[in-house]
């Protein structure tokens, strides 16, 4: 039904936002809390140390944002259309590393950027939900 | 060690993660109350949630480790292999049916990862 879908596509396309978000500034929190603050080695030690840094602190409450909204969006759209979709987040964490990491952005990264925003468009006018 | 070991650990823990987590909540049925508490009961009460944040924890950790060694840049675009991995199995074990414009979107989307760790 035209009504029904349209609101599960909207729905969809709210989820997917926040899931996005919260995965990229997540990300960018935990890089920047790995560069400047304490050192990981790898040992279970350094890795509770790491954990109270507070970028990696707001990094896994963001992360933590993003499992329990992207398990929300998994219970009615298939991952086959989540995964595709929520990969623009490859796109924002670049141009994050870019401006905020001193990351540089060759053409051949441009390059990769629109083939995602192009393959992202491209799942995202597809139906979340396949089957019956 | 190399990065590609973490790299390797990250894209098995990853589709493991997300092909259980897709699994267990397709059978839950659509989420209409969106309430943290709510969302996180479902999340402990159920087995197959319980290991998929098991093994996302341990995707973090090799992250973590990655990210020592290696740029942002190059440790988000490697992990690449799992979206093609994930949508294979999506097929196979979840039953999805991946049209024709989700498998070129989602090649598209890996090519476009790949570009991005050069």
């Amino acid at each position: 039904m035209p009504v029904s879908n349209s609101r599960l596509v909207r729905k969809t396309r709210w989820f997917a936002a926040i899931v996005v978000a919260t995965n990229v500034l997540g990300n960018f929190a935990l890089s920047w809390g790995m560069k400047h603050g304490a050192a990981f080695d790898g040992s279970p030690l350094s890795f509770v140390l790491v954990v109270f840094d507070p970028w990696v602190l707001a990094g896994i409450a963001l992360l933590a944002g993003w499992v329990l909204s992207r398990m929300a969006l998994l219970s009615w759209a298939d991952l086959s259309y989540v995964i595709p979709v929520t990969s623009i987040g490859f796109v924002l964490n670049a141009i994050m590393g870019a401006l905020f990491l001193q990351e540089t952005i060759s053409p051949l990264r441009w390059l990769g950027t629109f083939c995602i925003v192009g393959g992202t468009v491209l799942v995202g006018l597809t139906a979340p939900k396949t089957e019956p | 060690m190399s990065p590609w070991v973490y790299v390797a650990i990250i894209v098995v823990s990853t589709v493991a993660s997300d092909v259980l987590q897709s699994w267990e909540m397709k059978r839950q049925g659509e989420v209409m109350d969106f309430g943290i508490g709510r969302l996180l009961r479902t999340l402990l009460s159920k087995t197959p949630l319980v290991a998929s944040v098991v093994f996302l924890a341990i995707s973090f950790y090799a992250f973590l480790a990655l990210l020592q060694v290696a740029d942002l840049s190059f440790a988000v675009p490697a992990t690449a292999l799992s979206l093609v991995a994930e949508t294979i199995l999506a097929r196979l074990l979840l039953k999805e049916t991946v049209t024709p414009a989700r498998w070129a979107g989602t090649a598209l989307v890996a090519l476009g990862v790949y570009l991005l760790a050069h």
